[in-house]
């Protein structure tokens, strides 16, 4: 396989499009927990009941000939590969594990994945680039209704649907927005946000990164509560703080550049300059420089890039990704040295 | 300077561990410190599951636990279905099965509430398992009635409402 289809097979849809309000939203993302029933959960069950599980699943899968999945057994997968799914957010560092009976179905976009026996037995999730909630939400109900055409699900009339952990019941339904926030992280607004936006109900975290830093300025913002409103109105919800957090960006932005154009304008300079020649770089500082350079693309700072080279260099300097590349395990310190020549070569060649 | 554990990347951690009041230094490639766990510091992470098994063993009802009138109702402690023991969910913050739902519910009742705020699902129904709740509610309405016009000798009807059921529960078969 040529470098190039190697890189492109390691980028899915979502990073490669644009979608709507894609100036601040990388993703969004709507995952299902549901279960089948008179079945114990996946942290209980025996081989045989995972098994049935699995059975099961694939009978279902095996009459799809609209979404286009297609059932593979975890362990048929290459370690790395597994890894590299886990940064592209298609299976869970949990699921990536070896286990027996764990299963995965994939459509070849990879916008829709399902995993079979995580913490729950059946875990869909539909990812989509920029902020498309109700789009995702209603493929993921396709989803959802192809395969309880033929699963019973476990189910009750007051609880809705049941989870392994009571704080998935309900609707079962976690919906989650990828945001990139440079410049309210820069004017130090985005803990005002964050505050705010954590007292309506909803999770906020920095995706990658440990504790309140949050690498690259990438933020997730997710419902917490999943029992009580209905999916609409958990969409709804999430939707309308979404497009006030993006209005904050778009000000602070603006704000950003009136007051301090030549600041900005060096910083963001200074970031692609050592994006370009670098020899070595930890992606730690690659996240911090590419957000930067995000940043000044968004302002027209930098015209000759196209924005979602961001969106690829994120997944692509991860650790794992540089591993697949390179087909075998790297040192740290080689990591640091094919990091930067991965992205000496997409920022130069554009 | 060469790691000391692989002998073979360079060294760029340099850990000081002070213990009894004796210095140890140690210099470690990353990739062996990681191994090690020295750079995690502060041991364990916080972990959701710390935070939900305290809502867990949280004893949610106003009286003592150490009540002089012993009423004996302490709620199931064993999932009759999975044989999951409360503790355990405690533990792992997960439940073993559908029914434990069922099954702990006094405690789990109030458990939903208190993560989400509410204890009632009104979003999605499952088309087809929904259909058959709605089946089996209609069943139960029917049992009621014939049970009444048994009660009142009424048997023609009470015969009548037997092979709806019947119907029924075959539709859900």
């Amino acid at each position: 396989m040529s470098w190039t289809n190697k890189i492109n097979n390691t980028l899915n849809k979502w990073m490669k499009g644009a979608g709507p309000d894609s100036d601040a939203v990388i993703s969004s993302r709507i995952r299902l927990a549901r279960n089948l029933d008179n079945l114990p959960f996946p942290n209980n069950a025996s081989e045989e009941d995972a098994q049935k599980v699995v059975k099961r699943v694939e009978k279902v899968l095996n009459k799809d000939d609209e979404f286009g999945l297609k059932l593979l057994e975890l362990e048929s997968i290459p370690t790395l590969e597994r890894e590299v799914m886990v940064e592209k957010h298609l299976i869970s560092p949990q699921h990536a594990k070896p286990g027996a009976y764990k299963a995965l179905s994939l459509t070849d976009d990879e916008s829709i994945s399902v995993m079979v026996n995580e913490e729950d037995h059946l875990r869909m999730q539909v990812l989509v680039p920029g902020l498309q909630l109700e789009d995702a939400w209603e493929l993921a109900n396709r989803v959802d209704d192809f395969l309880e055409s033929e699963l019973n699900f476990a189910f009750n009339e007051k609880y809705g649907y049941l989870t392994a952990c009571p704080t998935n019941a309900g609707t079962g339904m976690r919906a989650s927005v990828m945001l990139h926030l440079p410049a309210l992280s820069l004017t130090r607004r985005i803990n005002e946000v964050l505050r705010a936006t954590s007292q309506l109900g909803l999770a906020v975290r920095g995706l990658y990164g440990e504790g309140t830093e949050a690498l690259g300025n990438i933020y997730q913002i997710s419902n917490q509560v999943t029992l009580g409103p209905t999916e609409e109105e958990i969409i709804e919800n999430l939707q309308g703080v979404i497009k006030q957090v993006i209005e904050q960006e778009r000000s602070a932005q603006k704000m950003l550049m009136k007051r301090s154009k030549l600041d900005l304008t060096d910083t963001v300079f200074r970031a692609y300059g050592i994006l370009k020649n670098a020899y070595k770089i930890s992606s730690k500082e690659a996240m911090k420089l590419l957000s930067d350079v995000r940043l000044g693309i968004n302002l027209g700072i930098i015209e000759d890039i196209p924005a979602n080279l961001f969106n690829e260099l994120m997944v692509l300097i991860s650790a794992p990704a540089l591993q697949r590349l390179e087909g075998r395990e790297l040192s740290p310190e080689e990591s640091d040295e094919k990091r930067a020549e991965l992205i000496r070569m997409r920022v130069n060649n554009k | 300077m060469i790691c000391q554990e692989c002998q073979e990347r360079q060294a760029t951690v340099h850990v000081t561990k002070i213990i009894n009041n004796k210095k140890k230094e140690i210099y470690l490639c990353e990739k062996c410190a990681q191994e090690k766990g020295e750079l995690n510091f502060g041991g364990e992470s916080f972990s959701f599951n710390n935070l939900l098994s305290g809502l867990l063993n949280h004893d949610f009802s106003t009286k003592s636990a150490k009540s002089k009138i012993d009423l004996g109702y302490q709620g199931q402690s064993e999932c009759a279905s999975c044989d999951l023991s409360y503790s355990e969910f405690s533990k792992s913050g997960k439940l073993g099965c559908s029914d434990c739902y069922l099954n702990f519910e006094e405690r789990t009742d109030k458990l939903l509430k208190r993560i989400h705020g509410s204890n009632r699902h009104t979003g999605k129904v499952p088309r087809r398992t929904g259909e058959v709740i709605r089946m089996k509610k209609e069943i139960q309405g029917l049992r009621d009635e014939m049970q009444e016009a048994v009660e009142k000798e009424e048997f023609e009807e009470a015969a009548k409402l037997r092979d709806k059921i019947k119907e029924l529960e075959a539709e859900i078969e």
